[in-house]
C-alpha cells in the first residue's frame, strides 16, 4: 500500500531481486514496523499487565489520530498541508452527535453518517478551492479555516453532548473474532484501503504524487495541477470526517472544541511515517504505523509514571531522535 | 607524475563508492601550472564525483589530493576555496532572490575584479543591482564564472560552463579561459563539445566507469582518440549520420502538422511564421533570448499567444493547457530534466505520467497494458533502469531518455525538443539523434531547438533561424554548417563579415538586440 506497492515496478522481474527492491524501497516503513515491535516488547517489559485487551484500548485510542494522519498524508503528498484537520473533525463529530441525539434510530444514523461524510467532502472542497483559487499558501488558508470550522462547531454544539448510535459505538471497541484483531484497527484499515488502493491505481493517484513531486513537470505532462490539488483536499476532508465520526463513536458525544494536538500529531506521524513535507514521496502505511508508535510512547510514559510535563519534553526529543536516525539512513541511501 | 612539485594539482588513487556502485576507482588527475586541462568521460564515468571530491563537496573513500606538492584535504567547498580550488557548477550557485551585488557579498567576493571579468566576458553593462531571478540562465552562469575568476583560484574547475550558453557568449568564455594558459592558474575544463576541447585544452584526462583510461595530448587529430577512450568497447566513432533522407521532396505534397502564423507574445516573440511537416526534423537556431523559449511555450500549450494563430493538422487551435496540446499529439521535451521529471519517483511513473492522460480521468490504469508500453519504451531508448525506483539516481543521459520515453510510450506525433542534448554525453547524444530520425521516418514531426550548432547537420532536414522574435531565415541542412548558422543567427547577410564585437556586449536583458528593420528585411531572405 505504500508508494511502490501502488505502482509495482516491473522493469525487472527476478523474484528475489524484486523482493530485495521492494524491501529497499520500503525500508523506512519496514523499520517503522521494527520500531513498533520493539516498543511493544518494551511496553510488555515495563508493564506486565499489558496484554491483548490493552492492545485493543490502544487501537481504539488511535483511531481518530490514525485517520487524521492519513488525511494529512494525502494532502502533504500532493504538496500541501492541512492545519484545519482537527476542527474539521470537531465539526463533523458535533454535527453527527447532535443529529443522532435529535433523530434517534439505527437507520437514520446511517443517513447521518453519510451526511457527516458529505460535510467532510464539502469542508475539504472549500479548503481546496481556497488554496487553488486564492494562491495564498496552504498553511495560511488552513490555519484560517481551522478557526472557521471551530467556530461552526461551537455554533452547532455550545457544549459537549449529543449521542452516538449504538452500532457506531460498537465499531470502535472490542475485537473481531479472535481477540488478536482489534475491531478498531480493522475499521481503520478497511476505510483507508477502500480509499487508498483505488486511488493508487487511478490517474488521480499518480497525479497527486506528480503534483507534489514537481508541479512544473506535472503541468508539462498535461496533469491538471489545480484540479489535483483540489481533489487531494477533498479526499483529506473525507478522511477527516471519518476521523470525526470515530471521535463520536469512541466518546458517544460531540465535543465542539478541537484538540489542537491532533493537527500537530498528524503532521508528526506523517513525517515519521516517511512522507516528505516537500511532497511527492511517501504512502499511508507509514503514517498509520507512526501513529501507533507515537501512542505507545505516550502510554509508556504513563506506565513509567513520568511527570506529564517531562513526558511532553521526552516525546519531542524521541521524535527528533527517530527522525534524525531516519534521515541519516535516507541520506546514506540516496547517495548509494 | 614523476616530478610531483612541478604539478599544480595532483590527485592520485581517488576512489569513491556509493553502496554497491563504484563511482571512482583509483582515478588520478594531474594538472600542470598554466594548463587548461580537459576532464572527459561519458555520463556516469565519474566526472561529477571527481569534481565534487576536488571541491570538497564529497569526501573520497581513499586517495590523495595535493596542490603545489602539498597534500590538502577539503571538507567543504569553503575549505576547497581556501586550498585554492574553486568550481563553477552546472547550476549557478546564485541565490535567486538576492541581487547580484548581494550575491557577491554573500561569498565575500570583491566587486571590482568581478566587474573586470564581466567586462572581459562581454557583460560589462550588467546592472549589479538586478535581481538574480530576473536574469537569464546564461547571464547567471557568466556571473558565476566572473565571481570564480575574481577569487583568483589556483585551480578553476568549470563543469559544462558552455552548456547553456548561446554561441556568442560561448566564444567569449572560451576566449577568457584560453587566455589563462601559460599563467599561474590552471583550469579543469569539462565539456561534451570536442570542438571546445580542441580549441583551448592542452591535455585531456579521460574517465570511463570511474577509472582513468588515458591522458591525451590534445592535437589536431586527437578527437577520435578521446572518443575512443570514452566509449571503450563501442569504439565505433560516432561520426555524421547519413544525411537525412530527402524528406523535402515529399514535403510539399503533405499538409503541415503545425502551422504557426504571426505568433507573438508581446514581449520577445514578435512574429513567428513557419510550417512543420510530418516526417521531418526541423531545426531552430537562435541566439539566447530571441523568443525561442516563448515560441516553444506557446506551441506546447504552456503559454497563450498574445496574437497570431496556430494551426494543428490544418485546424486553428487554442491551447489552454499542455493537456490540450498533448491531446492533439504535440509534446514537449525540455532541456532541463529537473523541470520535466518527478525526481523521487520511479522510471515507470515518470513514463506513465502523460500516458495515463490518454485514458479517462477517473478510469483505472490498466497496469498490464501500461507496463508493457513502459517496458517497450525503456527498451526502445535503451534506458539503464537499474536504479529505476528513483529517477534522480539515474545519470543525466538516462534521465533525458526517460523524458523522451514517456512520449514515445504515449505514441508521439509531434515532438517539440528544446535543446534535448544539453549536458549529455556523446554516446547518449547519438542515441537521441538516431531516435529523432527514427521518429521522423515513422511519420512524426519534430521541431528541434539546439544551442549546439553542429547538431543541425547531424539531425535536421532543414533549419529556421529566429532573430528578434521573428523567423528571419530558412536553410536546408546541407547548407547549414556552423559558420552559416552563426551568421544567420546574428541576422547577417551571407557575404558580410562577422563583426569583432558580437552581440555579446549587449546587456543581459536585451540579448534580443533591436534588429534594424532594414537589415532584418535583407537578412537571410525568408523562405
Amino acid at each position: 500500500m505504500t508508494s511502490s506497492a501502488t505502482t509495482p515496478d516491473r522493469l525487472r522481474s527476478g523474484s528475489a531481486e524484486t523482493l530485495g527492491r521492494i524491501a529497499r524501497d520500503n525500508a523506512w516503513t519496514l523499520s517503522l514496523f521494527g520500531l513498533l515491535a520493539a516498543l511493544l516488547v518494551f511496553t510488555k517489559l515495563i508493564n506486565s499487565h499489558y496484554g491483548l485487551t490493552s492492545l485493543q484500548f490502544t487501537a481504539t485510542a488511535v483511531v481518530p489520530l490514525a485517520l487524521a494522519a492519513v488525511a494529512q498524508a494525502v494532502i502533504v503528498i500532493s504538496g500541501g498541508i492541512d492545519l484545519s484537520v482537527s476542527s474539521q473533525m470537531a465539526l463533523t463529530s458535533c454535527v453527527a452527535a447532535t443529529l443522532m441525539a435529535n433523530y434517534p434510530g439505527d437507520g437514520t444514523a446511517v443517513v447521518i453518517v453519510l451526511l457527516a461524510l458529505a460535510l467532510g467532502l464539502l469542508l475539504g472542497a472549500i479548503n481546496g478551492a481556497l488554496v487553488v483559487l486564492t494562491k495564498v499558501p496552504d498553511i495560511i488558508i488552513t490555519l484560517s479555516t481551522y478557526f472557521v470550522w471551530a467556530g461552526f462547531a461551537l455554533l452547532v454544539r455550545p457544549a459537549p453532548g449529543g449521542k452516538a448510535a449504538g452500532w457506531l459505538m460498537g465499531l470502535a471497541v472490542g475485537s473481531l473474532g479472535t481477540s488478536l484483531l482489534p475491531k478498531a484497527a480493522v475499521v481503520v484499515v478497511v476505510i483507508v484501503a477502500a480509499i487508498w488502493i483505488p486511488l493508487g491505481r487511478s490517474r488521480l493517484g499518480l497525479s497527486i504524487f506528480a503534483v507534489g513531486s514537481n508541479r512544473l513537470a506535472a503541468f508539462r505532462c498535461g496533469v491538471p495541477v489545480n484540479r489535483t490539488k483540489f481533489l487531494s483536499y477533498v479526499i483529506g476532508g473525507l478522511l477527516a470526517a471519518f476521523a470525526g465520526l470515530s471521535l463520536t463513536a469512541s466518546t458517544g458525544i460531540g465535543t465542539p472544541v478541537p484538540e489542537p494536538t491532533y493537527v500537530l500529531i498528524s503532521i508528526a506521524a506523517v513525517v515519521l511515517g516517511g512522507v516528505s513535507l516537500a511532497g511527492g514521496v511517501g504512502g499511508v502505511v507509514g503514517p498509520l504505523v507512526a501513529v501507533v508508535v507515537l501512542q505507545l510512547i505516550r502510554d509508556d510514559m504513563t506506565f513509567l509514571q513520568v511527570d506529564p510535563n517531562y513526558g511532553l519534553v521526552a516525546q519531542g526529543l524521541i521524535l527528533i531522535g527517530v527522525l534524525m536516525v531516519g534521515s541519516f539512513i535516507q541520506i546514506r541511501r540516496s547517495r548509494a | 607524475m614523476t616530478a610531483t612539485t612541478s604539478l599544480l594539482l595532483e590527485a592520485t588513487d581517488v576512489s569513491k563508492t556509493y553502496g554497491a556502485v563504484v563511482a571512482l576507482d583509483h582515478a588520478s588527475l594531474s594538472v600542470r601550472p598554466g594548463e587548461v586541462h580537459a576532464l572527459m568521460g561519458a555520463n556516469g564515468a565519474g566526472k561529477s564525483t571527481f569534481v565534487k571530491i576536488l571541491t570538497g563537496a564529497v569526501m573520497p573513500d581513499s586517495g590523495r589530493i595535493s596542490v603545489r606538492g602539498r597534500e590538502r584535504t577539503s571538507h567543504s567547498p569553503a575549505d576547497a576555496r581556501r586550498n585554492g580550488l574553486v568550481s563553477v557548477y552546472q547550476e549557478p550557485a546564485i541565490i535567486p532572490d538576492l541581487n547580484i551585488r548581494d550575491n557577491l557579498r554573500l561569498t565575500q567576493t570583491p566587486i571590482e575584479p568581478v566587474r573586470h571579468w564581466l567586462h572581459e566576458l562581454g557583460l560589462e553593462s550588467l546592472d549589479l543591482s538586478s535581481l538574480a531571478r530576473r536574469l537569464p540562465l546564461a547571464t547567471l552562469r557568466i556571473v558565476d564564472l566572473a565571481r570564480a575568476l575574481a577569487l583568483e583560484p589556483e585551480v578553476l574547475l568549470l563543469d559544462e560552463i558552455t552548456a547553456a550558453l548561446p554561441a556568442n557568449l560561448t566564444d567569449r568564455v572560451l576566449d577568457v579561459v584560453g587566455r589563462q594558459r601559460g599563467g599561474d592558474r590552471s583550469v579543469i575544463f569539462i565539456s561534451h563539445r570536442l570542438i571546445e576541447i580542441g580549441a583551448i585544452c592542452a591535455r585531456a584526462t579521460v574517465l570511463r566507469n570511474g577509472q582513468m583510461v588515458g591522458v591525451v595530448d590534445v592535437t589536431a587529430g586527437s578527437e577520435d582518440r578521446i572518443v575512443e577512450l570514452m566509449l571503450g568497447e563501442v569504439a565505433a566513432v560516432r561520426g555524421r549520420h547519413e544525411q537525412p533522407a530527402a524528406a523535402a521532396a515529399t514535403r510539399s505534397e503533405q499538409a503541415p502538422r503545425i502551422s504557426a502564423r504571426n505568433l507573438s507574445d508581446d514581449r520577445r516573440l514578435r512574429d513567428a511564421t513557419f510550417d512543420l511537416f510530418p516526417g521531418e526534423v526541423l531545426g531552430v537556431v537562435a541566439l539566447e533570448g530571441q523568443g525561442q523559449d516563448e515560441l516553444f511555450a506557446i506551441l506546447s500549450g504552456a503559454k497563450r499567444p498574445a496574437s497570431g494563430s496556430l494551426l494543428i493538422d490544418g485546424r486553428p487551435v487554442t491551447l489552454r493547457h499542455p493537456a490540450d496540446a498533448i491531446r492533439k499529439g504535440v509534446v514537449f521535451v525540455a532541456a532541463d530534466r529537473a523541470e520535466a521529471l518527478l525526481m523521487q519517483r520511479s522510471v515507470r511513473e515518470n513514463i506513465s505520467l502523460p500516458f495515463s492522460a490518454r485514458i479517462p480521468q477517473w478510469g483505472w490504469i490498466n497496469l498490464g497494458r501500461e507496463g508493457q508500453r513502459v517496458d517497450e519504451a525503456v527498451e526502445t531508448l535503451q534506458i539503464d533502469a537499474r536504479a529505476g525506483s528513483e529517477v534522480r539516481r539515474l545519470s543525466g543521459g538516462n534521465q533525458q531518455k526517460v523524458t523522451i520515453a514517456r512520449w514515445v510510450a504515449a505514441g508521439v506525433r509531434t515532438m517539440l525538443c528544446f535543446d534535448p542534448t544539453r549536458g549529455i554525453d556523446i554516446g547518449t547524444k547519438s542515441q537521441i539523434y538516431v531516435l529523432l530520425r527514427d521518429l521522423a521516418a515513422a511519420g512524426a514531426a519534430i521541431l528541434l531547438y539546439t544551442s549546439e550548432l553542429g547538431e543541425v547537420q547531424l539531425v535536421c532536414d532543414r533549419v529556421i533561424v529566429i532573430f528578434g522574435g521573428e523567423v528571419v531565415g530558412e536553410l536546408p541542412a546541407a547548407g547549414a554548417d556552423e559558420v552559416a548558422l552563426l551568421r544567420a543567427a546574428h541576422n547577417l547577410r551571407p557575404d558580410a563579415d562577422l563583426p569583432e564585437q558580437r552581440v555579446a556586449g549587449a546587456p543581459a536583458e536585451t540579448f534580443a538586440i533591436e534588429a534594424p528593420v532594414g537589415e532584418a528585411a535583407e537578412g537571410v531572405g525568408r523562405p
